[in-house]
């Protein structure tokens, strides 16, 4: 499959989607002008990864910040990632972020996926 | 010439650190939030209340974005399409000032929208934004229909609004959202 690789920028989030190396992450900061139209790639990319998943999947969001309409789309990247066999999700959130720390929690209400929360 | 005194005063006895009046759009938000957080870092804020600020930042402003298409109005003599944008600061809290002519029809719906989340408690607003995330679709304009509900999370205060009157068929929406700089 190839790399999904989106560098990131003050607005939308450094996005690594590697099956090969076994990479899935999600990182920085999100608030573009178009959630949507960003975040299409992404499910698109997982829709064909579903079809030829890795045994087990590791799958990184490591968020600094993300606005309510990137979290309407974060929910629809986990929903993808629900119906996959071995996946995972690695919360990771800043030691003092407990907003980030509670959306994850919340997030992981909303749909049917092992979470592991990290600090960084 | 005196306005630009009176406007220097206003902004001194308002604590305002920050306004923008003009267009609003992706790179003006963008600008805006940078300049924001130069100023916060650069007073040493802590950094949960710092994140906060920023978080409601973003959602008055793209607010603002999504509803700027939106056709101003004549106010008096004053062309009006554009919306303004404060911060303030004093000692115990920010405030996210945000104002913007709406339609009038729309103000009923939108009254009773705020009304209810002030209506919440910490744990209602989790469920609101709970439901409403799990069943909403991103809008034409690129809304989730989440954003006041985020901003009275962070806030943990109630919402202000007024809808002083523009002209016969717009009124002008100013929205209050605090942010205490006590520490949880």
């Amino acid at each position: 499959m190839e790399i999904l690789n989106l560098e990131g920028t003050e607005d939308t989030p450094k996005i690594m989607l590697d099956k090969k190396n076994g990479i899935f992450e999600i990182s920085g900061r999100s608030l573009p002008e178009d959630s949507a139209e960003f975040y299409r790639p992404v499910l698109e990319w997982l829709e064909k990864y579903a079809a030829e998943a890795n045994a087990s999947t590791e799958f990184v969001f490591k968020l600094e910040y993300f606005n309510t309409a990137s979290s309407k789309l974060i929910l629809d990247v986990l929903s993808a990632l629900e119906d996959i066999k071995g996946m995972k999700i690695l919360w990771y959130f800043h030691e003092d972020d407990e907003d980030m720390e509670e959306a994850g929690e919340e997030f992981s209400e909303l749909v049917e996926i092992p979470f592991e929360f990290k600090t960084y | 010439m005196n306005f630009i005194y009176d406007l220097h005063r206003t902004m001194m006895t308002q604590k305002l650190i920050l306004v923008y009046e003009g267009d609003f759009t992706q790179e003006t938000t963008k600008s805006i939030l940078a300049m924001a957080e130069r100023n916060l870092d650069s007073s040493g804020e802590d950094s949960s209340i710092k994140r906060k600020v920023f978080n409601v930042m973003v959602e008055a402003l793209q607010n603002i974005v999504k509803h700027s298409s939106e056709k101003g109005t004549k106010a008096g003599s004053l062309v009006s399409s554009s919306a303004i944008f404060m911060i303030s600061k004093d000692e115990n809290r920010y405030s996210i000032l945000t104002g913007n002519p709406i339609a009038k029809e729309h103000v009923a719906s939108l009254t009773k929208n705020l009304e209810d989340l002030n209506a919440q408690d910490k744990e209602g607003l989790k469920e609101m934004y709970k439901a409403i995330i799990k069943n909403t679709q991103i809008s034409e304009k690129g809304g989730a229909g989440l954003g006041f509900v985020d901003m009275a999370r962070k806030s943990g205060e109630k919402l202000e609004f007024i809808f002083p009157e523009m002209d016969a068929d717009y009124a002008f929406f100013c929205l209050k959202v605090n942010v205490s700089r006590e520490k949880e």
